[in-house]
Protein backbone atom coordinates (compact mmCIF):
# COMPACT_ATOMS: atom_id res chain seq x y z
CA UNK A 1 0.00 0.00 0.00
CA UNK A 2 1.31 3.57 -0.76
CA UNK A 3 -0.31 6.63 0.19
CA UNK A 4 -0.65 9.48 -2.60
CA UNK A 5 -1.33 13.15 -1.73
CA UNK A 6 -3.99 15.25 -4.28
CA UNK A 7 -3.71 19.30 -3.70
CA UNK A 8 -6.32 20.91 -4.96
CA UNK A 9 -6.75 25.09 -5.25
CA UNK A 10 -9.25 27.08 -7.57
CA UNK A 11 -6.69 28.59 -9.97
CA UNK A 12 -5.85 32.71 -9.30
CA UNK A 13 -7.67 34.20 -11.65
CA UNK A 14 -11.14 32.51 -9.80
CA UNK A 15 -11.76 34.28 -6.76
CA UNK A 16 -11.90 32.76 -3.63
CA UNK A 17 -14.70 34.25 -0.98
CA UNK A 18 -14.12 31.75 1.37
CA UNK A 19 -10.38 32.51 1.88
CA UNK A 20 -11.30 36.20 1.86
CA UNK A 21 -13.84 35.53 4.40
CA UNK A 22 -11.05 34.18 6.66
CA UNK A 23 -8.82 36.63 5.74
CA UNK A 24 -11.29 39.02 7.06
CA UNK A 25 -11.29 36.61 10.15
CA UNK A 26 -7.69 36.85 10.66
CA UNK A 27 -7.65 40.71 10.42
CA UNK A 28 -10.30 40.91 13.21
CA UNK A 29 -8.33 38.52 15.47
CA UNK A 30 -5.13 41.37 15.16
CA UNK A 31 -3.04 38.95 12.46
CA UNK A 32 -2.53 41.76 10.15
CA UNK A 33 0.47 40.62 8.47
CA UNK A 34 -1.34 37.85 6.42
CA UNK A 35 -1.92 39.40 2.86
CA UNK A 36 -4.14 36.38 1.16
CA UNK A 37 -5.46 33.43 1.93
CA UNK A 38 -6.78 31.07 -0.43
CA UNK A 39 -8.42 27.77 0.25
CA UNK A 40 -8.72 24.32 -1.21
CA UNK A 41 -8.99 20.50 -0.88
CA UNK A 42 -6.29 18.03 0.39
CA UNK A 43 -7.02 14.45 -0.60
CA UNK A 44 -4.94 11.49 0.91
CA UNK A 45 -5.12 8.58 -1.08
CA UNK A 46 -4.25 4.88 0.10
CA UNK A 47 -3.79 2.78 -3.01
CA UNK A 48 -2.67 -1.50 -3.37
CA UNK A 49 1.02 -1.44 -4.70
CA UNK A 50 3.18 1.04 -6.48
CA UNK A 51 0.83 3.91 -7.56
CA UNK A 52 0.04 4.07 -11.71
CA UNK A 53 0.91 7.98 -11.90
CA UNK A 54 -0.81 7.98 -15.28
CA UNK A 55 -4.02 6.57 -13.44
CA UNK A 56 -4.05 8.74 -10.60
CA UNK A 57 -3.36 11.51 -12.89
CA UNK A 58 -6.43 10.85 -14.33
CA UNK A 59 -8.16 10.63 -10.68
CA UNK A 60 -6.92 13.87 -9.80
CA UNK A 61 -7.52 16.20 -13.41
CA UNK A 62 -11.15 14.41 -13.95
CA UNK A 63 -12.98 13.83 -10.14
CA UNK A 64 -11.27 15.05 -7.58
CA UNK A 65 -10.35 18.66 -9.37
CA UNK A 66 -12.51 20.78 -12.09
CA UNK A 67 -9.78 21.42 -14.41
CA UNK A 68 -12.24 24.21 -15.32
CA UNK A 69 -11.77 26.29 -12.67
CA UNK A 70 -9.07 24.50 -10.32
CA UNK A 71 -5.11 23.99 -10.60
CA UNK A 72 -4.15 19.93 -8.91
CA UNK A 73 -0.83 19.16 -7.86
CA UNK A 74 0.07 15.24 -7.35
CA UNK A 75 2.05 14.31 -4.71
CA UNK A 76 3.54 10.59 -5.43
CA UNK A 77 5.34 8.79 -2.56
CA UNK A 78 9.46 8.67 -2.73
CA UNK A 79 10.30 5.37 -4.78
CA UNK A 80 12.89 3.26 -2.49
CA UNK A 81 15.29 1.23 -4.02
CA UNK A 82 15.53 -2.13 -2.15
CA UNK B 1 -44.12 13.97 -26.48
CA UNK B 2 -42.07 12.54 -23.44
CA UNK B 3 -39.86 14.49 -21.78
CA UNK B 4 -37.56 12.99 -18.95
CA UNK B 5 -36.72 14.42 -15.62
CA UNK B 6 -34.09 12.62 -13.93
CA UNK B 7 -33.72 11.78 -9.97
CA UNK B 8 -30.53 11.23 -8.41
CA UNK B 9 -29.88 10.93 -4.52
CA UNK B 10 -30.11 14.61 -3.14
CA UNK B 11 -32.76 15.82 -5.78
CA UNK B 12 -35.30 18.27 -4.72
CA UNK B 13 -36.81 19.61 -7.48
CA UNK B 14 -37.74 16.72 -9.87
CA UNK B 15 -41.44 16.48 -9.17
CA UNK B 16 -41.80 20.45 -10.03
CA UNK B 17 -39.92 19.84 -12.89
CA UNK B 18 -42.36 16.82 -14.05
CA UNK B 19 -45.17 19.29 -13.32
CA UNK B 20 -44.23 21.94 -15.37
CA UNK B 21 -43.23 19.50 -18.01
CA UNK B 22 -47.20 18.11 -17.76
CA UNK B 23 -48.36 22.01 -17.47
CA UNK B 24 -46.74 22.49 -20.56
CA UNK B 25 -48.98 19.84 -22.49
CA UNK B 26 -45.84 17.26 -22.61
CA UNK B 27 -45.52 13.61 -20.81
CA UNK B 28 -43.28 13.89 -17.80
CA UNK B 29 -41.15 10.19 -17.87
CA UNK B 30 -38.99 9.53 -14.78
CA UNK B 31 -35.56 8.65 -15.13
CA UNK B 32 -32.94 6.86 -12.47
CA UNK B 33 -29.40 8.48 -12.48
CA UNK B 34 -28.66 4.80 -11.37
CA UNK B 35 -30.20 3.29 -14.83
CA UNK B 36 -28.49 3.10 -18.51
CA UNK B 37 -32.04 3.91 -19.74
CA UNK B 38 -33.06 7.01 -21.43
CA UNK B 39 -36.89 5.18 -22.07
CA UNK B 40 -36.50 6.89 -25.46
CA UNK B 41 -37.80 10.32 -24.42
CA UNK B 42 -37.67 13.69 -26.52
CA UNK B 43 -35.80 15.77 -23.76
CA UNK B 44 -34.25 15.48 -20.50
CA UNK B 45 -34.42 18.04 -17.49
CA UNK B 46 -31.95 17.71 -14.67
CA UNK B 47 -33.59 19.49 -11.78
CA UNK B 48 -32.37 21.39 -8.71
CA UNK B 49 -31.49 19.73 -5.50
CA UNK B 50 -28.12 19.12 -3.81
CA UNK B 51 -27.45 15.63 -5.76
CA UNK B 52 -25.19 13.70 -3.45
CA UNK B 53 -25.29 16.20 -1.01
CA UNK B 54 -22.89 18.64 -2.95
CA UNK B 55 -20.22 16.42 -1.99
CA UNK B 56 -16.58 17.33 -3.82
CA UNK B 57 -18.13 20.44 -5.40
CA UNK B 58 -22.07 20.65 -6.56
CA UNK B 59 -22.83 18.33 -9.39
CA UNK B 60 -19.34 16.69 -9.78
CA UNK B 61 -20.47 12.86 -8.50
CA UNK B 62 -23.81 13.37 -10.25
CA UNK B 63 -22.45 14.07 -13.76
CA UNK B 64 -20.23 11.02 -13.17
CA UNK B 65 -23.24 8.50 -12.57
CA UNK B 66 -24.14 5.57 -14.94
CA UNK B 67 -26.97 7.36 -16.62
CA UNK B 68 -25.18 10.87 -17.55
CA UNK B 69 -22.96 8.45 -19.89
CA UNK B 70 -26.03 8.35 -21.92
CA UNK B 71 -27.10 11.78 -21.55
CA UNK B 72 -24.09 12.82 -22.85
CA UNK B 73 -23.62 10.82 -26.00
CA UNK B 74 -27.79 11.51 -26.50
CA UNK B 75 -26.61 15.65 -26.01
CA UNK B 76 -24.07 15.03 -28.91
CA UNK B 77 -26.23 13.76 -30.97
CA UNK B 78 -28.81 16.56 -30.42
CA UNK B 79 -31.40 15.34 -27.81
CA UNK B 80 -32.41 19.06 -25.69
CA UNK B 81 -31.31 18.61 -22.27
CA UNK B 82 -32.11 21.64 -19.89
CA UNK B 83 -30.57 21.83 -16.36
CA UNK B 84 -32.22 23.70 -14.00
CA UNK B 85 -29.74 25.16 -10.81
CA UNK B 86 -28.14 21.72 -9.78
CA UNK B 87 -29.23 20.43 -13.34
CA UNK B 88 -26.97 23.07 -14.25
CA UNK B 89 -23.97 22.61 -12.36
CA UNK B 90 -24.18 18.56 -13.20
CA UNK B 91 -24.01 19.81 -17.00
CA UNK B 92 -21.13 21.95 -16.37
CA UNK B 93 -19.13 18.96 -14.58
CA UNK B 94 -20.10 16.43 -17.00
CA UNK B 95 -18.70 18.88 -19.96
CA UNK B 96 -22.04 19.52 -21.75
CA UNK B 97 -21.71 23.60 -21.00
CA UNK B 98 -18.94 25.78 -20.56
CA UNK B 99 -17.69 27.15 -17.07
CA UNK B 100 -18.68 26.23 -13.47
CA UNK B 101 -20.61 27.51 -10.90
CA UNK B 102 -18.89 28.37 -7.38
CA UNK B 103 -19.75 29.78 -4.21
CA UNK B 104 -21.62 33.11 -4.23
CA UNK B 105 -19.79 35.90 -4.03
CA UNK B 106 -21.59 36.64 -0.59
CA UNK B 107 -20.82 33.38 0.67
CA UNK B 108 -24.98 33.04 1.71
CA UNK B 109 -27.80 31.55 0.11
CA UNK B 110 -30.09 33.55 -1.64
CA UNK B 111 -33.54 33.03 -2.36
CA UNK B 112 -35.51 35.42 -4.19
CA UNK B 113 -37.86 36.25 -7.10
CA UNK B 114 -35.42 36.85 -9.75
CA UNK B 115 -35.61 39.42 -12.95
CA UNK B 116 -33.81 37.81 -15.98
CA UNK B 117 -33.39 39.07 -19.60
CA UNK B 118 -33.65 36.12 -22.29
CA UNK B 119 -30.73 36.93 -24.70
CA UNK B 120 -31.17 34.14 -27.52
CA UNK B 121 -34.92 33.00 -27.86
CA UNK B 122 -33.35 30.59 -30.82
CA UNK B 123 -32.84 28.29 -28.37
CA UNK B 124 -34.33 24.34 -28.24
CA UNK B 125 -35.68 25.74 -24.38
CA UNK B 126 -36.21 29.21 -25.26
CA UNK B 127 -38.59 29.62 -28.82
CA UNK B 128 -41.34 30.87 -26.38
CA UNK B 129 -40.02 33.94 -25.67
CA UNK B 130 -39.02 37.11 -27.60
CA UNK B 131 -35.38 38.06 -27.86
CA UNK B 132 -34.73 40.66 -25.42
CA UNK B 133 -38.01 39.80 -22.85
CA UNK B 134 -37.81 40.47 -19.10
CA UNK B 135 -38.89 37.40 -17.54
CA UNK B 136 -39.24 36.75 -13.68
CA UNK B 137 -38.58 33.24 -12.01
CA UNK B 138 -37.29 32.19 -8.54
CA UNK B 139 -33.44 31.79 -7.61
CA UNK B 140 -32.58 29.68 -4.95
CA UNK B 141 -28.59 28.75 -4.47
CA UNK B 142 -25.77 29.06 -2.51
CA UNK B 143 -23.16 27.76 -5.05
CA UNK B 144 -24.73 29.74 -8.36
CA UNK B 145 -21.93 32.06 -9.34
CA UNK B 146 -21.14 31.21 -12.61
CA UNK B 147 -16.98 31.39 -13.38
CA UNK B 148 -14.65 31.18 -16.82
CA UNK B 149 -11.59 32.40 -17.71
CA UNK B 150 -12.09 35.81 -19.07
CA UNK B 151 -10.97 34.76 -22.49
CA UNK B 152 -13.74 31.81 -22.56
CA UNK B 153 -16.48 34.41 -20.84
CA UNK B 154 -15.41 36.67 -24.24
CA UNK B 155 -15.63 33.35 -26.01
CA UNK B 156 -18.97 32.53 -24.98
CA UNK B 157 -20.35 36.17 -25.18
CA UNK B 158 -18.83 36.17 -29.13
CA UNK B 159 -20.79 33.14 -29.79
CA UNK B 160 -24.24 33.86 -27.94
CA UNK B 161 -23.81 31.70 -26.00
CA UNK B 162 -25.34 33.53 -23.05
CA UNK B 163 -28.98 32.45 -22.79
CA UNK B 164 -30.13 34.38 -20.01
CA UNK B 165 -28.94 37.32 -17.80
CA UNK B 166 -29.66 38.77 -14.42
CA UNK B 167 -31.76 42.02 -14.39
CA UNK B 168 -32.38 43.96 -11.26
CA UNK B 169 -29.39 42.80 -9.17
CA UNK B 170 -26.82 39.90 -9.79
CA UNK B 171 -27.94 37.31 -7.21
CA UNK B 172 -24.63 35.63 -6.50
CA UNK B 173 -21.48 37.38 -8.59
CA UNK B 174 -21.97 35.66 -11.35
CA UNK B 175 -19.59 37.27 -14.25
CA UNK B 176 -20.91 39.64 -15.91
CA UNK B 177 -24.85 38.64 -14.83
CA UNK B 178 -24.43 34.95 -16.62
CA UNK B 179 -27.80 33.10 -15.31
CA UNK B 180 -27.98 30.77 -18.15
CA UNK B 181 -25.30 29.17 -21.26
CA UNK B 182 -26.34 27.09 -24.00
CA UNK B 183 -23.84 24.33 -25.92
CA UNK B 184 -23.17 25.93 -29.07
CA UNK B 185 -25.70 24.27 -31.29
CA UNK B 186 -28.55 25.85 -29.07
CA UNK B 187 -29.80 22.20 -27.75
CA UNK B 188 -28.29 21.96 -24.37
CA UNK B 189 -29.31 24.74 -21.54
CA UNK B 190 -28.06 25.24 -18.23
CA UNK B 191 -29.52 28.30 -16.16
CA UNK B 192 -29.45 28.64 -11.91
CA UNK B 193 -32.90 30.25 -11.84
CA UNK B 194 -35.88 27.89 -11.67
CA UNK B 195 -38.39 28.37 -14.11
CA UNK B 196 -40.34 25.30 -13.12
CA UNK B 197 -41.34 26.86 -9.90
CA UNK B 198 -43.16 29.80 -11.71
CA UNK B 199 -45.56 28.21 -13.79
CA UNK B 200 -48.41 28.59 -12.00
CA UNK B 201 -50.08 32.08 -10.49
CA UNK B 202 -50.82 30.35 -7.25
CA UNK B 203 -47.18 29.02 -6.20
CA UNK B 204 -44.81 31.47 -8.46
CA UNK B 205 -44.14 35.48 -8.94
CA UNK B 206 -45.12 34.51 -12.64
CA UNK B 207 -46.14 31.68 -14.88
CA UNK B 208 -42.63 33.10 -17.22
CA UNK B 209 -41.13 29.69 -16.66
CA UNK B 210 -43.30 27.79 -18.44
CA UNK B 211 -42.16 28.94 -21.48
CA UNK B 212 -39.27 27.07 -20.67
CA UNK B 213 -41.06 23.91 -21.09
CA UNK B 214 -43.53 24.62 -23.52
CA UNK B 215 -40.64 25.71 -26.10
CA UNK B 216 -38.80 22.71 -26.48
CA UNK B 217 -42.35 20.91 -27.54
CA UNK B 218 -41.88 23.74 -30.83
CA UNK B 219 -38.41 22.14 -31.28
CA UNK B 220 -39.07 18.74 -31.14
CA UNK B 221 -41.62 19.48 -34.09
CA UNK B 222 -39.74 21.33 -35.71
CA UNK B 223 -36.97 18.44 -35.37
Amino acid sequence: MSQVVVDVVLKPEISDPQGQAVLGALGRLGHTGVRSVRQGKHFVLEVDGDPDEAELRQIAETLLANPVIEDVELHLPARTTD
Amino acid sequence: MRIGVITFPGSLDDVDAARAVRLAGAEPVSLWHGDHDLKDVDAVVLPGGFSYGDYLRAGAIAARSPLMADVVAAAHGGLPVLGICNGFQVLCEAGLLPGALTRNSHLHFRNRDQGLRVERADTAWTTSFEQGQQIVVPVKNGEGRYVAADADLDRLEGEGRVVVRYVGGNPNGSSRDIAGVTSADGRVVGLMPHPEHAVEALTGPSTDGLGFFTSVLTAMVAA
